[in-house]
């Protein structure tokens, strides 16, 4: 199926345009890489707003963009919370009171922090994982990719995926994490002027905000929900029957608010590398609070665009506006966005509304290609293949490793493409391995006592508790197998995201035990090590010289004020 | 910083924004439904290039300090 969508001569002159800028931007940062610091960490010289829009772009890959306007069809209003409570306040409190322990400390990357806190076994685990997440990640948005620019402009799957690739590939082998921060910068503004246009016509055409919700009413009444259950986010979240997630708000706040999304936003590597990228500890904890403003109102440019699609979709006729059906009949929210873009973009724009969501596929690709390349080199290549080698072979070996991560992911998209099932399954191992990962840097950070062997056991435990509470239990209406119960089922939630919720909220409960249980019995870390590494240890970081409105502490107590105003306006 | 971000971007924006522009009023009216006959593209293109020009004035500004 082609969605209908014809390119003219200016659509095609836009996206040349960015292709030229991207690998311009490759050629010019390329002048500035003269160590493997300069291509692992950009030379540790970046301001705090590039840093901070890099921080927030590289997190936004093409699946954001898709995924979250197909939630905002699916369940409405309550999709912010993936932000309002999913990220600000995890990105609040890696400025706060993590990024001066990166920052900090001489770790080139995360795993490498956890070498210098805890041992070898603790940093091999995590970038040995991390490694194998980044390429298959970006294989399988690679592939997402494929299908979409195929479905959507007819484009050949193979040679949309290879154009993409080979573009990503030449600018981060030329210019390493500057290349890939300035581009993604780049790429930030082009995100946001490439949607809002979809955001304005669309709202103009559902009657502004009143109007959607009088036609969010009916899509919640027609599937028996309270009127408000599309467009309120919290008022429905009393129990997982009245809500369309099917989750309460303890496994909402406990599993994706706290356990989720402080496991992924204060730990994962491919963010907290633009951070570290910053020029001086004060940037670093600059940048995330930075990052925080445009994450606040990311979802009214792709949460609203899937609720005004669903909301139209209701009457075709009048609209004009349709959702093409799955094959099992039930509406296919993940083309909400190429639906909107041939409905509400004329040639010329939808050059735009194309070119964005090519730019949006690249940060995405280019976040994780630069966090492999880094670790995989720092962490893996280093420590374990060549220890010595002089810092040209490490820089050379960075570029190789980016060559190489980019074939990877291509060699992941088509493995997914070939066996659906195996997307699922590796999606459900990552979530067991990064479930309890925050419990492991809470307790490295703010505990001292705690060491390398309570952490290693405590990740393993906390993974292997993720998986048999995943084999334990089920959401309603699903079969056994990779939706759970293989083992027996002992409990059913109403909802897979109830369960990935429970999930993560065992794995991180079963980390955090272990890990301290072990610590204890085990012998103490040696104290000298520790300054820099944990909370105790370190000798604060003295703001008294800033203008106070200018010291992170107030910047992210105004971030947590302005989201919690969010979440009442939409209560 | 080895350059500045915000000249490429500018200039980038400054570009995509006059070829929206020159298209639609070339172009005339809309064809698509959503867009209810505005010219979507003009207007939106001019927007664009404005916010290049923005750009491109804080870096200059900023490398005269």
């Amino acid at each position: 199926m082609n969605a209908g969508i014809r390119l003219g001569l200016i659509d095609w002159s836009i996206l040349l345009a960015y292709f030229l800028f991207v690998i311009a931007i490759g050629v010019v940062a390329k002048r500035g890489i003269r160590t493997s610091n300069d291509y692992f960490l950009s030379g540790r010289s970046m301001p705090a707003w590039v840093a901070g829009l890099a921080f927030m772009s590289a997190n936004l890959g093409a699946q954001e963009v898709i995924g979250m306007a197909a939630s905002g069809a699916k369940y409405g209003m309550a999709t912010s919370h993936f932000y309002w409570v999913g990220a600000i306040p995890a990105m609040v409190f890696l400025a706060l009171f993590m990024m001066p322990f990166y920052y900090g400390s001489r770790a080139r990357s995360v795993p490498e922090y956890l070498r210098l806190r805890f041992d070898e076994k603790t940093r091999g685990f995590n970038a040995v994982s991390f490694s194998v997440m980044t390429v298959m990640s970006s294989g399988i948005s690679m592939y997402a990719m494929g299908l979409l620019l195929n479905l959507l402009v007819g484009w050949d799957f193979d040679v949309s995926m290879w154009v993409c690739a080979g573009i990503v590939l030449v600018y981060i082998a030329l210019g390493g994490l500057t290349s890939a921060i300035y581009n993604e910068v780049l790429q930030f503004f082009l995100i946001v002027f490439g949607f809002a246009p979809l955001v304005i016509l669309g709202l103009n055409d559902v009657g502004g905000w009143d109007g959607l919700q009088a036609g969010l009413a009916r899509v919640a009444m027609s599937q028996g929900y309270a009127p408000g259950a599309w467009s309120e986010s919290w008022r429905h979240m009393g129990s997982a029957d009245s809500n369309p997630m099917g989750v309460e708000w303890f496994g909402m706040v406990m599993g994706l608010g706290f356990v989720l999304s402080f496991g992924y936003w204060c730990t994962d590597f491919l963010l907290v590398q633009r951070a570290m990228a910053a020029k001086s500890m004060t940037a670093a904890r600059r940048a995330p609070l930075i990052a925080t403003v445009p994450k606040m109102l990311f979802p009214f440019l792709v949460i609203l665009p899937g609720m005004i699609a669903i909301s139209l979709s209701q009457d075709p006729g009048v609209s004009g506006l349709s959702l093409p059906a799955k094959p099992d009949g039930s509406p296919n929210f993940d083309l909400v966005i190429p639906v909107m873009l041939g409905h509400y973009f004329p040639n010329g724009l939808l050059g735009l509304g194309l070119t964005a969501l090519i730019a949006s596929f690249m940060s995405g690709m280019a976040g994780n290609v630069t966090a492999f390349n880094t670790v995989w080199t720092n962490d893996i290549y280093q420590p374990y293949m060549r220890r010595n080698a002089s810092d040209q072979h490490y820089l050379w070996m960075g570029r190789a490793a980016t060559v190489v991560g980019i074939m990877l992911s291509l060699a992941a998209a088509y493995l997914v493409s070939e066996f659906n099932n195996i997307m699922d399954v590796l999606q459900l191992v990552f979530a067991f391995i990064n479930a309890p990962l925050f419990a492991t840097f809470l307790l490295g950070m703010f505990w001292k006592r705690a060491n390398g062997h309570g952490a290693f056991t405590g990740l393993i435990a906390g993974t292997m508790a993720a998986a048999i509470h995943h084999g334990l239990t089920l959401p309603s209406h699903a079969m056994t197998g990779v939706k759970g119960g293989w083992i027996t089922v002992i409990h059913h939630y109403p909802s897979e995201m109830a369960q990935n919720f429970w999930t993560a909220i065992f794995a991180w409960s079963c980390c955090f035990v272990v890990t301290i249980l072990v610590s204890l019995a085990t012998v103490a870390p040696d104290s000298k090590r520790l300054p820099g590494l944990v909370y105790s240890e370190t000798p604060r970081i003295d703001d008294s010289g800033m203008r106070w409105f200018a010291r992170p502490k107030v910047l992210g107590l105004l971030a947590i004020a302005a989201v919690v105003t969010l979440n009442v306006l939409f209560w | 910083m080895s350059f500045d971000i915000r000249i490429p971007i500018g200039a980038m924006f400054v570009l995509i924004g006059a070829l929206l522009v020159a298209y639609g009023l070339s172009a005339g009216t809309v064809t698509v439904s959503g867009a209810h006959g505005h010219n979507v593209n003009a207007w939106w293109g001019s927007l664009m290039a404005l916010f290049g020009v923005a750009m491109l004035g804080i870096a200059r500004r900023a490398r005269g300090d």
